[in-house]
């Protein structure tokens, strides 16, 4: 690997420098930026107290993308955006213009070689998501083939603005939820204990640290054909997949069992309410590759439900505590079964501790 | 063999065909323009790879150990576990980058990595993972260093994976935002330069994230995704552009602004005066950005501006979802020395996360198991009642005797 003829000496350098990354008129104006309007979704006009005009290009990407696509981007960078981009959280690409007119004609040429312009203000944006089956080593599903039948399915509400206020998306291929919280997020659920696989488990697994990693202490040191192995207390276990990330002869992961669950409600942003992690509205659904349409259909209904019920600025959590749990689940015809109240640490802030009910 | 597949490089791939249907931007296409081009063996034993996943509904990646001189973390190793099947992808490694602040970048610099990116690996790039790194995707161990010297050359460097300081988020910040309430490209490459050892190195109990937002509106979800929140903040009074108002309500109109500014500040600190004037009840206003969002033309953060700062905020694994809660309310983050202040603090809350820290706990699930008061007292942090939503309900407690 490491060859004694190596010259270069690492240099640790930490991030790349900012400073040569930004356009010119970011480093003119840097800290002194008034306001910001969008003359038309997708885009963002920012005046400066100068009274410089920055007009930002924002479009959909691949996310999982290749040196010919970035080439392509680029093309377009210098030909209209001084030679700029910058990407955002959710894998949308921006492009900074001079004037409008370099702007007008970028939306074109983007949308020419596939890049939806939008995914600004009230739109739902890009899903934040994962890497699935193409990269990661422990998903149950795959993320970048999940996201592409999302957008697809919602594209018209991508670059368009007609949403109570913005939505985030995100998805995960395994418990752990790398796609992060989201207004809806869709989530695998596994439904059985990890089978193991006691063949390979003594080679490959630090059982101390498997046993450690199990949140509900399921996981017990046992003798298997005269090996030492490891057992699952199957009555106690919740299938969160734990144990797979610290050890692959527990294998959580099934074509049938492995199944996705939708959560919505989360949000990040501090407007109006707190913070709030998302809740738990639909399970059990298929895992059904290449386009998922159980899920989709889900997703759909309960976006649909939100832009016609909900108030301008209304993020989909706020839309639901002022109608009321009961009438999201009425009105988006999902059922509430018995899992959907928490039975977990704290289960009972969820509880409704009060009189109120709506009839 | 060229028959088969019509004299294409690609072997026939049906159900990862049908992603290239559709108006969203499709990977596939993507990635089979990529191998086309290119002919590289590992693409087509990439798709391949894929495929089977689609048809078999099971992912067939595992891990491994691969580096970079000097360094225990960076790359995502990945070998096959169908390499009998498919001996073409049967190493599949990802190189984290760290982007810079921001995620700006220049065209020239892109172009370049493009190019040694091609001449070592793949061609696939994931821009971004979800921690914020440009991840190289596709790379055998042998052409690891070479890729990673050419591209340190140009001033990258690697991401954290593992238990490290993991690569920094920080929104577009001043650089084009009227919101941003302190540098947050700056800080964040600073405070990720210091702490370079510990993103390269795994040495702590778990990985632990900083994000930066300039602004309570959070754009890089640090509350929920970031051990480490650093977020913009004002301490005096919001701004009011008088001459703007009177435009903005001659454009938008009182319903307007009764509907979607007065009746929806969730403090309800905001008025109309008898003269038609905006009045804001600052003592009142709990920063959460909404009337600013509404009127970013008639209202700016005040003129006091620094930091606040949030500790803990995690996902699901293990002991589900935590939000970061409130450490410091409000910090000066201007000069060098505020910075190095700053992260001489962050410097004592990672020590005493290693030092009282389990094995893959996270340093909020370890100030929650250890106890507040404890961790306050390490280091050197007075309590505060910004740190709580209410005082406590719960009776038992014993004052120090």
């Amino acid at each position: 690997m490491a060859t004694e003829t190596r010259e270069w000496e690492t240099i640790e350098s930490g991030p790349k420098n900012y400073k040569d990354q930004l356009h010119p008129l970011c480093v003119k104006n840097y800290g002194k930026w008034k306001y910001h309007d969008r003359p038309r979704p997708g885009t963002l006009r920012h005046v400066a107290e100068s009274g410089d005009e920055l007009f930002t290009v924002r479009a959909g990407t691949h996310r999982q993308v290749t040196v010919d696509i970035v080439r392509r981007l680029c093309d377009l960078a210098d030909k209209y955006a001084e030679g700029y981009v910058r990407f955002t959280i959710r894998n949308n690409i921006e492009f900074m213009c001079s004037s409008w007119e370099n702007a007008e004609a970028l939306i074109k040429d983007l949308e020419a070689i596939g890049h939806p312009v939008g995914g600004t203000g009230n739109s739902i944006s890009a899903v934040a998501h994962t890497q699935g089956w193409l990269h990661c080593d422990i998903p149950a599903t795959d993320a970048s083939g999940v996201n592409k039948s999302m957008m697809d399915s919602l594209f018209e509400d991508f670059i368009k603005e007609e949403m109570p206020n913005r939505v985030r998306l995100a998805t995960s291929c395994c418990e752990i939820n790398c796609g992060g919280q989201a207004d809806l997020a869709v989530v695998i659920q596994h439904t059985r204990p990890p089978r193991i696989n006691h063949e390979i488990l003594s080679a490959i697994c630090e059982m101390p640290k498997a046993v450690a990693r199990c949140p509900v202490a399921a996981i017990r040191p046992t003798m298997v054909n005269g090996k030492p192995s490891l057992m699952v207390v199957e009555d106690k276990c919740i299938c969160c997949g734990a144990c797979f990330g610290a050890c692959p002869a527990m294998e959580i992961n099934h074509p049938d069992h492995s199944l996705l669950a939708v959560w919505v409600g989360g949000k990040n942003s501090n407007a109006r309410t707190r913070p709030t992690n998302m809740k738990l509205v639909a399970h059990g659904l298929p895992n059904n590759p290449p386009r998922w349409p159980e899920v989709n259909d889900v997703v759909k209904r309960i976006l649909m439900a939100y832009k016609e019920g909900g108030k301008n600025w209304e993020r989909l959590g706020e839309w639901i505590n002022r109608i009321g749990w009961k009438r999201f689940f009425e009105e988006t015809e999902l059922p509430f079964d018995k899992y959907l109240i928490d039975s977990y640490r704290h289960a009972r802030t969820s509880f409704n501790q009060s009189a109120h009910v709506r009839f | 063999m060229a028959d088969k597949n019509n004299g294409k490089f690609l072997n026939p791939t049906p159900m990862i065909d049908n992603l290239e249907e559709g108006p969203w931007p499709s990977f596939i296409k993507g990635f089979k323009e990529l191998a086309e081009r290119t002919k590289k063996p590992m693409l087509r034993g990439v798709m391949d790879q894929l495929e089977y996943s689609y048809q078999t509904k099971l992912g067939y990646w595992k891990g491994g150990v691969v580096g970079v001189r000097g360094y225990g973390s960076g790359i995502i190793s990945r070998y096959s576990m169908i390499s009998d099947k498919i001996p073409e992808a049967t190493e599949f490694h990802t190189i984290r980058v760290q982007p810079a602040p921001g995620m700006h970048y220049s065209s020239k610099n892109l172009r370049d990595l493009c190019d040694i990116w091609e001449k070592h690996g793949s061609g696939m790039i994931s821009m971004h993972g979800q921690t914020g790194n440009l991840q190289f995707q596709g790379i055998e161990e042998k052409h690891c260093q070479e890729f990673f010297d050419d591209i340190n050359k140009e001033g990258w460097d690697l991401g954290g994976a593992g238990a490290t300081v993991r690569t920094g988020a920080s929104c577009v910040g001043p650089a084009r935002c009227e919101q941003a309430c302190y540098d947050t490209l700056e800080t964040h490459q600073q405070i990720l330069t210091h702490f370079t050892d510990f993103v390269h190195r795994p040495e702590l109990p778990y990985k632990i994230k900083f994000k930066f937002s300039g602004c309570p509106n959070d754009c890089m979800n640090s509350i929920q995704r970031s051990d480490i929140a650093v977020i913009g903040m004002w301490k005096d009074n919001i701004q009011i552009d008088k001459p703007a108002f009177k435009e903005w309500m001659g454009k938008h109109g009182v319903n307007r602004l009764v509907n979607e500014v007065i009746t929806l500040c969730p403090t309800k600190c905001i008025s109309l005066s008898d003269d038609n004037e905006l009045e804001i009840e600052n003592r009142d206003c709990v920063h959460c950005m909404h009337c600013l969002n509404v009127m970013p033309e008639v209202l700016s953060p005040g003129k006091e501006r620094g930091v606040t700062v949030l500790i803990g905020g995690k996902s699901h694994l293990k002991v589900g979802s935590m939000l970061g809660s409130m450490l410091i309310p409000f910090r000066k983050l201007d000069t060098k020395k505020d910075i190095d202040e700053f992260i001489e603090l962050a410097d004592e809350m990672i020590e005493w996360w290693c030092d009282n820290g389990l094995d893959h706990e996270r340093i909020g699930e370890t100030i929650e198991r250890v106890g507040i008061y404890q961790f306050l007292e390490d280091v050197g942090l007075e309590a505060h009642i910004d740190m709580v939503s209410s005082p406590r309900d719960n009776p038992f407690f014993k004052v120090a005797y």
